[in-house]
């Protein structure tokens, strides 16, 4: 289910990110959060509660809306646009400096 | 009015309350007198590392005394200070070499003293702790050191030792003490005065205003090291890690809490104004500090710091405290300036001036420390 | 050939109105100034702009205020080849003069002789029991959404809180096409008829009020007035799914809904005055702790300047006012000769406008006994999860009363967003729990960096 419903400006030409290695359709323009929340409900796990996150405040501000590049570089969906190809982690990859996994 | 106590500590940080609840324990009435509130000033700030490595060899058995408080800190406080015992790795960088030997020096000694470490190659380091970058050359691992809360110690010691009977007074600044006759006075800025045949001057990076009191002035320095914290992450870093070098620039070190966020510390630290209370950072110094952790452990670039902060640290210019009795009034003794590594030692600074104080000697050697060293000769 | 002059450095923190006002009066005046934002376009809040393949027409957009944004905008790409435009930069701290800046992994620093800080707004949370959940948006949000992507937050929203953005929002879904379900208001209608006096300052803003609560009852949408919010009701793995309140007449009722759009008005980003240590003062009228400024909008340090929303919240059109004259008191103050009857205008309309705020601000009380009264189970600091509950817990084991010492011991504010969401309401709490008044609770001290900053910062110089 979609927690985003679109309202107009829906003319403008697909694209196609991955998310956790699965292509989601967007279109041009589309923030990194709209592109996710227009085909899933949420972007990420809480670190301190059961509840997942879908971000809160959409201007840059509250840090609640993080996503990661496959190499590792943590994005803010609500401030970043989606490209076509771009691939994103919904959880932080690689925990690579973990010592005692 | 003149309120009275066997002893006056003035100076609420970790020295001061945890010395307040071994006084108690010793059956001495304590009054703890603090400017601002408990713990807010250097030991509520600081990184929070509980290591013994690397300090001087003589501290060494103060610090063994300071771990076995920090261990059962649990039962002694019934606080968690999120004290954790989960090692600590120093480590040494390719292009200076000869500390390796340096490095296995310092081992033969700490392990007479009761400290064992273990000296690890880059590689071997690598294998067991992935985090570690490509200059990495070797590291002294202590699997017996830690890292604790530094905004939860000092006030939990202080609750410990009001519970235990100390009386506490916070917004107390003193702005005089003298001894007249048998007992020392001690007026606040308020006009309040307190009384005592015993004074304990724990006062931290502002411990010089009150020796040059009693004609022990004493070149101390106040400054402020920069320490940054990281979101949470997944928790994988056991040990507090740190790098040995004789550049204050590249002097970093950093641990990652149970809950995730990794505190990094180190790197030119600032200046710092003790009459204001602040310490600021300087913003070239956070970015000296991540580019020399990102030296250190090439893969914390990937995140993020999410709030710097210093704080008000006293140093001295040979780096060892102020501790123990003064030389020129009795009754008054002095426990301060402990530039940049008192907060392991903190627990174990005020159980043996406790003990100085009731019993008059202590097996710790404190010699070293002596404020005469700083006596202008006449 | 001109003999070169020694040009005066100012740098414009913000591309929003205050600041594209003060860029205008700079160049107006002969002087390039540089202007960071950390977006990626000029507008700031209210005028923010959609992407380049956007289509929707200025009306549209902006509404009543079209026109205004229009001229903004106009105003700005007029301006740029005159001035130093540095979008997507965030100034993350300033010391010694200098703002520091990060571009992604690229790090700058920056002298100054002037620096004029409008950096707006964000949303003045009241925290909900539930409000952790996916699909809780602040209202502000909700409008960016809606603005520059498009879409509504949800099939069904709610709008809960108070102010004059929940009114305004809500009724642009409408127009847009979302789903309404409800408008909850925590003001009593009675609030808004003991503020008309001061409202009246500025007529026109009063009557669109007016009119969009008109609108959306005619679109069928529920209004309630001095509602209490009880919980945003819903589960860890797909969010919202409804909310309880009680009724201004006592009744408690809930509404379905997979989204609610909340807020309490808005509080200035004031971290920037904070760490070029302005000086602040309690502003009992709003409960926050501002900068302290003179009537040009001169912060208590030399040679910084605060205009906007980030240094007050007066509006969008104050902004406009407050950004040119705050300029022209530094371009005076760097002895560039300046209009004083401009200024003297300017500050007649500022003036206005602070008395319409006022007038806000009792028409939409920040309902501060609601952080008291939070159940304990309620998350008060949505960064690091911590309760009602757990900060009192703390209080009560610690003693600790001001505010940021129940920090250090709760964690509250201590998360990513830096406290921007929980701080005031959490002060509210300490302040009720320990029976002090919320001033006496002090403020969270802002601390670098003002948004997070990446390790890799330098990397690329
Ligand atoms: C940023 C930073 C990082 C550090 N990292 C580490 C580390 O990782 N490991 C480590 O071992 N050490 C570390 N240190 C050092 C350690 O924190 C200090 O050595 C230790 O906390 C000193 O404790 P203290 O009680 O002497 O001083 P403080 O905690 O500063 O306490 C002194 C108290 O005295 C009060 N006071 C002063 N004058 C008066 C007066 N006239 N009247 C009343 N009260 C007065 C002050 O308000 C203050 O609360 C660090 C220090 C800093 C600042
Ligand atoms: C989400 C939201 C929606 C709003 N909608 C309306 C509305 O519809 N109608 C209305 O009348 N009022 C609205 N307001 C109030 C509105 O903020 C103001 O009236 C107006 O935008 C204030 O203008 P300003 O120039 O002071 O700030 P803003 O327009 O907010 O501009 C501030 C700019 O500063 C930038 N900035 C801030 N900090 C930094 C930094 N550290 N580094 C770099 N750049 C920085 C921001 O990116 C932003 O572009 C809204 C406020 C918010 C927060
Ligand atoms: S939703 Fe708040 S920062 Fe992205």
């Amino acid at each position: 289910m979609s927690r985003f419903v679109r309202l107009g400006e829906t003319d403008r030409p697909a694209i196609t990110v991955h998310v956790d290695g699965a292509p989601v359709e967007a279109l041009e323009g589309d923030t990194l959060m709209v592109a996710l929340l227009s085909q899933g409900g949420v972007l990420r796990q809480s670190e301190f509660g059961p509840e997942k996150r879908a971000g809160f405040c959409l201007m840059g501000a509250c840090q609640d809306c993080w996503v990661w590049t496959e190499s590792g570089d943590r994005l803010r969906a609500c401030s970043t646009l989606a490209a076509s190809g771009q691939r994103i982690l919904t959880s932080q990859p690689g925990a690579s400096w973990s010592n005692h996994a | 009015m003149s309120a009275a106590s066997d002893v006056i500590i003035v100076g609420g940080g970790l020295m001061g309350s945890s010395a307040a609840l071994f006084l108690r324990g010793h059956g001495l009435s304590v009054t703890l007198l603090e400017t601002d509130l408990i713990g807010r000033q250097a030991s509520g700030t600081n990184f929070g590392n509980v290591r013994r490595q690397g300090r001087p060899i003589h501290q060494l058995p103060l610090a063994n005394r300071a771990i076995a408080i920090w261990r059962q800190s649990r039962e002694l406080l019934g606080a968690d200070v999120e004290y954790l015992q989960s090692g600590h790795i120093r480590v040494c960088y390719r292009e200076r070499p000869e500390l390796v030997g340096s490095m296995e020096d310092y081992a033969a000694k700490a392990r007479e003293e009761g400290l064992e470490l273990e000296l690890l190659s880059g590689n071997a380091l690598r294998d067991k702790f992935p985090f570690f970058g490509p200059d990495v050359l070797a590291g002294s691992y202590s699997a017996t050191d830690g890292h604790a809360n530094p905004r939860l110690a000092a006030p939990a010691f202080a609750r410990a030792a009001a519970r235990l009977g100390a009386v506490i007074h916070e917004n107390t600044k003193i702005v005089d003490a003298q001894k007249v006759g048998e007992d020392f006075i001690v007026t606040a800025v308020d006009g309040r005065t307190f009384r005592a045949p015993i004074l304990l001057v724990t006062a931290g990076a502002w411990g010089n205003a009150l020796s040059s009191q009693f004609g022990e002035p004493v070149p101390i320095t106040p400054k402020g090291p920069n320490m940054s914290v990281t979101e949470p992450v997944p928790y994988g870093i056991l040990p507090a890690i740190g790098v040995m070098t004789p550049i204050e620039e590249e002097t970093v070190y950093f641990r990652q809490v149970a809950r995730g966020n990794i505190v990094l510390g180190g790197s030119t630290r600032g200046p710092s104004f003790p009459d204001q209370y602040r310490a600021y950072v300087e913003p070239q110094n956070t970015l000296s500090q991540l580019k020399h952790i990102r030296r250190l452990a090439p893969s914390l670039g990937k995140l993020n710091i999410i709030r710097v902060w210093s704080g008000i640290e006293g140093y001295m210019p040979d780096s060892q405290p102020v501790m123990g009795p003064s030389a020129t009034t009795s009754g008054l003794y002095y426990a301060f300036g402990f530039s940049g590594s008192g907060f392991q030692i903190g627990p174990g600074v005020g159980e043996t001036m406790a003990e100085v104080i009731a019993k008059g000697a202590t097996d710790i050697p404190i010699a070293p420390y002596r404020i005469e060293r700083f006596a202008t000769p006449t | 050939m001109v003999e070169p002059r020694i040009i005066p450095r100012v740098v414009i923190v913000g591309a929003g109105p205050a600041g594209t006002r003060a860029a205008e009066a700079c160049v107006q005046a002969g002087v390039r100034p540089i202007v960071l934002d950390e977006g990626r376009r000029d507008g700031g809040q209210i005028y923010r702009r959609q992407p380049d393949n956007f289509t929707r027409p200025y009306a549209k957009l902006y509404g009543s205020e079209a026109g205004r944004a229009q001229a903004l905008h106009e105003t700005f790409d007029g301006l740029k080849g005159a001035v130093d435009y540095r979008p997507e930069t965030l100034v993350w701290n300033i010391a010694g003069g200098h703002i520091w800046t990060a571009s992604q992994t690229y790090a700058d620093t920056l002298p100054f002789d002037a620096l004029l800080l409008c950096t707006g707004a964000t949303d003045r949370l009241m925290p909900v029991k539930g409000w952790q959940f996916a699909g809780s948006y602040s209202l502000g949000g909700a409008q960016v959404a809606l603005k520059s992507q498009a879409v509504s937050i949800g099939h069904k929203v709610v709008f809960m809180g108070s102010g004059p953005l929940l009114y305004l929002v809500a009724s642009q879904y409408v127009e847009a096409g979302a789903n309404v379900v409800a408008v909850l208001d925590t003001a009593h209608y009675s609030a808004r008829i003991k503020a008309l006096p001061d409202l009246l300052a500025v007529p026109s803003v009063l009557w669109n009020g007016v009119a969009l609560t008109m609108k959306l009852k005619r679109a069928g949408v529920a209004v309630h007035n001095g509602i209490k919010p009880l919980e945003i009701k819903g589960n860890a793995d797909s969010g919202v799914s409804g909310v309880r309140f009680r009724t201004g007449a006592g009744a408690e009722q809930e509404i379905i809904c997979d989204a609610v759009a909340m807020g309490h008005h808005l509080r200035p980003e004031t971290q920037l005055a904070d760490l070029a240590r302005c000086a602040f003062a309690f502003d009992p009228g709003t409960r926050q702790w501002l900068p302290k400024r003179d009537g040009d909008g001169r912060s208590s340090v030399a040679g910084v300047y605060l205009a906007g929303d980030g240094a007050k919240i007066l509006g969008a059109r104050s902004a406009e006012a407050s950004g040119r004259l705050a300029a022209l008191a530094a371009l005076g103050d760097l002895g560039l000769p300046v209009d004083k009857g401009e200024m003297a205008s300017l500050r007649g309309d500022v003036g206005t406008y602070a008395k319409f705020a006022r007038g806000l601000a009792k028409a939409f009380p920040w309902p501060s006994e609601q952080a008291s009264q939070l159940p304990d189970d309620a998350i008060l600091c949505r960064c690091e999860g911590v309760t009602a509950g757990d900060l009192r817990g703390v209080m009560r084991e610690t003693g600790a009363k001001e505010a940021n010492r129940a920090k250090a011991f709760s964690r509250v504010g201590m998360g990513r967003c830096q406290g921007r969401y929980c701080g005031l309401a959490a002060a509210e709490l300490i302040a009720a729990e320990a029976g002090v008044p919320v001033e006496q609770v002090g403020r969270l001290r802002g601390q670098a960096p003002v948004k997070p900053l990446t390790i890799a910062i330098g990397e690329e110089q």
